[in-house]
């Protein structure tokens, strides 16, 4: 196995290194022979499992998933940068060349596309694995399911039926909140409305989401546009359904600025 | 029946002794997380006390009132399901030994329960999850288990919520049968209907006074008051052929525009019994746990099969559920599924009404049929014959 970085903060490569007693198991299971997370110890491919954490921004990472393909037999793309474009898929909405004026002394050492895109943009995917972060126990199933030759354990449907399968009160209905769970797939255990707080839609959508009702309802007097967009353009922000959802409701759109 | 008798409110107090004496889990209204839930409850102090609750579509709020009854309120988003049908158990396990996989069943040694202020449409949907359960040839042995022990304590409404219609149900808001106890509060105390001698054994060191006709006209008044208060209904006549003839109506797209396939309406409804049953492996693979969750019909997994999914749209899903709780439950179970408890459309995120799908439906009813009608069939013909034994 290979696991490989592309745009991201490692946070899902850490939730490998945070299996810690599973991790041995797996390492008696499975060669980890490029990790640079783990060592700088690094073999060369082929692979049977690329674990591949974060999005598409450069040329160079643009070619550099096209070689992992090449040498891969399974290729598992980890995360909301790598199934979605992550969080810097935010630069979809703006102007590259006025990012690299405000952020850089010297813009033109920089080389970057003007896109965040996901792995599967580019190429073939065997599984995507969702989640800002991805659920440790989620990539141990995976792994598992890979070397068992069977489906993965990963349920589609929404962060409302885990919240309720946990006891957890609806807080969109008992307090007003703005929640994404209805539209959002479970795989965090529903962790945020269980603390009070509306689900931010880390995992991306549910299985065929609809966004655009459960947005119209919340804009019927709980939340503005400008509290919802940014919502929806969250980790997922490139994912289409939350993208299309909050390009129709997003007000400065038309006029070209962000919000 | 016997007749009723009247209690101190304090009483309630030593029967709540009196069943955690005997060993009962005494589970009752309490008020967590902004809501009134079913919990653990050791003493009255724990009842929600002056609390009442407003509800309308997709809404929900509790707030303390000015009042000092304990039970002045409808219904939260918890169903006694959730003690009756965990929404997670593991059922069964095996294990990889020398000699090969070793099966167990998992021995479930649930809790004696005692439900405090189970209100009437939840004594029907817990009848109608005995049908589910127990009543027909295969019976649930983890159902089985806790039902058999539950001591009900019912509470009769004497006040409903917006999205109450247990009347259109025919389930209450009277508590009929199916209790061991049934309390009615007043102002100065309660009134206490016996339903079972396990009951009239509960009570039988409790100070009880006789009903004079004050009470009892009081007792009356308040149950009447619930009465009154509900406006909402559901004409239920030929509701299994109206729905089932109405399969291809136009308004399921319209449904399916607001619907958001959540699962929210299935998890909160009392009656709803789907689940899912998985193996959890661990990592050596010679360890295997076999999981029943609580599903829904809205995921679209759940109706995935051999040749794909069989409910691959969110109309499809809605219309599926509907058509499951309102009509075909008849030739499944000989009643319908839905109780009136209305907290499908509260819990609704979206303050989706079923009562007002089925009456647009019913208005307009849809003649360009292109789906051949369901004949009404013999119980026998879609389920297995009563004296089948598996």
């Amino acid at each position: 196995m290979g696991v490989f970085k592309f745009a991201s903060c490692d946070g899902c490569q850490l939730q490998l290194l945070s299996c810690e007693d599973e991790l041995l198991s797996i390492a008696d299971a499975i060669d980890i022979v490029h990790f640079l997370e783990a060592s700088s110890h690094v073999e060369p491919g082929p692979y049977d499992i690329a674990l591949v954490e974060g999005s598409i921004t450069t040329n160079v990472d643009r070619n550099r998933i096209l070689e992992v393909r090449k040498h891969s037999k399974y290729l598992v793309t980890i995360g909301a940068c790598a199934t979605a474009g992550g969080i810097q898929a935010l630069k979809n909405w703006g102007d590259r060349s006025d990012y690299l004026r405000a952020v850089y002394a010297r813009p033109e050492y920089i080389e970057t596309l003007s896109t965040s895109t996901a792995i599967a943009d580019h190429v073939k995917v065997d599984f995507e694995l969702r989640g800002c972060p991805i659920n440790r126990l989620q990539l141990i199933d995976v792994i598992l399911s890979l070397l068992a030759d069977r489906a993965p354990r990963t349920p589609r449907h929404s962060v409302c039926l885990d919240c309720k399968r946990r006891g957890t009160v609806c807080i969109a209905v008992a307090q007003d909140a703005v929640c994404l769970g209805p539209i959002t797939q479970a795989g965090c255990g529903a962790i945020c409305p269980a603390y009070q707080r509306g689900c931010y839609g880390c995992f991306g959508p549910a299985a065929q989401p609809n966004c655009d009702s459960l947005a119209d309802w919340y804009l019927a007097g709980r939340a503005t546009p400008v509290e919802l967009v940014p919502l929806l353009r969250n980790f997922n922000a490139n994912a289409p359904a939350f993208r299309e959802c909050g390009d129709r409701i997003d007000p400065f759109l038309d006029s070209g600025g962000t919000t | 029946m016997e007749e009723p008798c009247l209690i101190e409110k304090s009483e309630l107090n030593r029967l709540i002794e009196r069943l955690i004496r005997e060993g009962f889990l005494v589970l009752g209204p309490r008020v967590e997380d902004s809501a009134i839930l079913y919990c653990e409850i050791q003493s009255m102090r724990d009842l929600p006390r002056g609390y009442r609750d407003t509800q309308e579509p997709g809404k929900y709020r509790v707030a303390e009132s000015n009042g000092e009854n304990y039970f002045e309120f409808n219904l939260g988003p918890h169903s006694w399901k959730q003690f009756l049908f965990p929404p997670k158990q593991s059922v069964s396990s095996c294990k990889k030994t020398d000699n090969g996989w070793e099966f167990t069943t998992n021995v479930d040694s649930p809790p004696k329960f005692a439900f405090l202020g189970v209100r009437a449409c939840e004594l029907a949907a817990i009848e109608v999850q005995d049908r589910v359960f127990l009543e027909g040839p295969f019976v649930d042995p983890v159902y089985q288990a806790r039902r058999e022990s539950t001591f009900i304590i019912a509470v009769n409404c004497t006040v409903a919520a917006s999205t109450c219609f247990c009347t259109s149900m025919g389930t209450g808001p009277k508590c009929k049968s199916a209790f061991d106890l049934a309390l009615t509060e007043l102002d100065d105390g309660f009134v206490v209907e016996v339903g079972t001698t396990r009951g009239r054994s509960m009570i039988s060191d409790l100070n009880i006074r006789k009903i004079d006709r004050e009470h009892a006209s009081d007792s009356q008044l308040l149950q009447q008051r619930a009465c009154d208060q509900i406006t909402k209904r559901m004409d239920t006549s030929g509701i299994r052929n109206l729905l089932l003839e109405n399969l291809d109506h136009p308004h399921w797209d319209d449904v399916a525009k607001r619907c958001l396939s959540c699962t929210n309406c299935t998890m909160v409804c009392p009656t709803c019994f789907c689940s899912s049953v998985t193996e959890v492996s661990n990592l050596s693979g010679d360890q295997i746990e076999r999981e029943r969750q609580w599903d829904s019909c809205f995921n679209v997994d759940f109706s995935y099969t051999a040749s794909g999914t069989v409910r691959d749209d969110v109309r499809s899903r809605y219309r599926q559920w509907l058509t499951h709780k309102l009509a075909s439950w008849h030739d499944q179970f000989d009643s319908s599924g839905c109780v009136g408890c209305g907290r499908c459309i509260t819990w609704c995120p979206v303050g989706i009404d079923l009562t007002a799908e089925v009456a647009a439906i019913r208005n307009t009813p849809f003649s360009n049929r292109t789906l051949p009608v369901i004949q009404p069939v013999s119980k026998a013909a879609c389920a297995f014959p009563k004296d089948f034994k598996p």
